[in-house]
């Protein structure tokens, strides 16, 4: 029992990243309106930049910038154990811009949307796609 | 449709809790992902290119063409939106409101009446209503100076400091949005008009892309920064430090331009002519 709740909150990150891709699928399937899918969508990105963020952390270290990395001093031998991951940032630094990117483009089809059919719940745009 | 949500979501949900026990737990400092390539990145990024902030040099340098594609996808999302969205209507078609500027009397002016010529009396403002808010104008003039310059010391000091391209486009970017936010978007398109923002994104983009070919033409790869120490009168390792300051700016200014670009067509829905 004990090590069940140690192994538990080990891996809290996970839980974290787990509810929230589910709770971003919820939306992105279960809701009609289609701002609100794109909000799923948006919860489920999240979800995964914190996926990769925290993969990269290592307990106690540090932030991945060089120690005494300008000036004279700068001979030492640098560990990789005392620098967290910079990878995953890297990624994900590119990933959030590239989200806001592609959200702008969700959004203006969603604009096209409701001037063509005049609302932005799915069940009335796929009436109104039936209709002659 | 929401039972059948909820069986797919919580069959996803059971087969990530399933996999988790497999993953390493947080914190570790010998996760998988940790051992392979970024070890390598951490302990040579300084010799290579006398950067110490590694997250710049993997984003610039080791990963430059990964980095080089991700801007450019930004620059196609900042014209897909505008392809998307943008009309061009002549001037006259829908109605408009002016405001008297010294009496505060609103004029609604319906399709195709005559407007009124005297723009120093008359100032045009949004029909959804927007109020006069003296206190939101002068604290966002006073905000934006100096959010821009945050933005460019972002930029500029990446190499030492978290920051760098994208991070101080976007927020150059935001204090351009605050301006139109806080003012309106024709106040805004006298700073930087649609013309500039989508000069700039595809400026942005050919400075990334021209600086890989200026490698290429010096002899060698292709944004191999290296190569550029001749024309920047250092030696190979600056030349990469110089190199990837130049891809930052180039970054730095499509981000800004996109968003910028992207708050204009979805604020008006295209227009450009009333929104928030």
């Amino acid at each position: 029992m004990e090590s069940l709740l140690t192994n538990f909150l080990a891996k809290y990150n996970y839980w974290v990243y787990i509810g929230l891709v589910m709770i971003g699928m919820y939306a992105m399937i279960a809701k009609r309106n289609l701002v609100k899918k794109i909000v799923g969508m948006n919860i489920v990105q999240t979800a995964v930049i914190l996926f990769y963020v925290s993969i990269g952390a290592k307990k106690g270290k540090m932030l991945p910038i060089i120690a005494h990395g300008h000036g004279e001093s700068g001979h030492q031998a640098v560990h990789a154990i005392d620098y967290i991951n910079p990878l995953p940032h890297v990624l994900m630094l590119t990933a959030i811009v590239v989200s806001v990117a592609t959200l702008g483009v969700a959004l203006a089809l969603t604009i096209k949307i409701y001037r063509r059919y005049g609302t932005l719940e799915e069940d009335e745009i796929a009436q109104r796609i039936n209709e002659p | 449709m929401k039972a059948f949500a909820l069986i797919t979501v919580l069959v996803l949900g059971g087969l990530l809790f399933y996999a988790t026990p497999d993953f390493p737990s947080w914190g570790d400092s010998e996760s998988p992902a940790s051992r392979h390539v970024s070890p390598y990145y951490i302990e040579h990024a300084m010799e290579d290119t006398a950067v110490p902030n590694v997250v710049t040099a993997v984003l610039a340098d080791y990963r430059g063409y990964d980095t080089m594609f991700e801007t450019s996808v930004i620059f196609s999302a900042g014209i897909a939106c505008l392809f998307l969205l943008r009309v061009y209507r002549r001037k006259s078609d829908q109605t408009r409101l002016y405001r008297h500027v010294h009496t505060g009397i609103t004029l609604r002016i319906a399709k195709g009446g005559k407007l009124p010529e005297n723009t120093d009396e008359f100032e045009r403002i949004d029909s959804l209503w927007v109020p006069y808010d003296l206190i939101i104008k002068v604290c966002s003039r006073l905000i934006v100076p100096f959010v821009q310059l945050f933005a460019l010391y972002v930029i500029a000091h990446g190499h030492h400091s978290p920051g760098g391209g994208f991070q101080g486009g976007v927020i150059f970017g935001a204090a351009i949005i605050l301006y139109a936010i806080s003012n309106d978007l024709r106040r805004a398109f006298r700073r930087l008009n649609e013309r500039a923002a989508l000069l700039a994104s595809a400026v942005g983009v050919l400075i990334y892309v021209g600086t890989g070919l200026l490698c290429l033409l010096l002899g060698g790869k292709f944004l191999d920064y290296g190569k550029l120490a001749d024309l920047l009168h250092t030696n190979a390792i600056m030349a990469r430090s110089h190199g990837i300051l130049i891809v930052e700016v180039g970054v730095g200014l499509a981000v800004m331009a996109v968003m910028v670009s992207l708050y204009y067509n979805l604020s008006s829905a295209g227009r450009h002519d009333e929104g928030l």
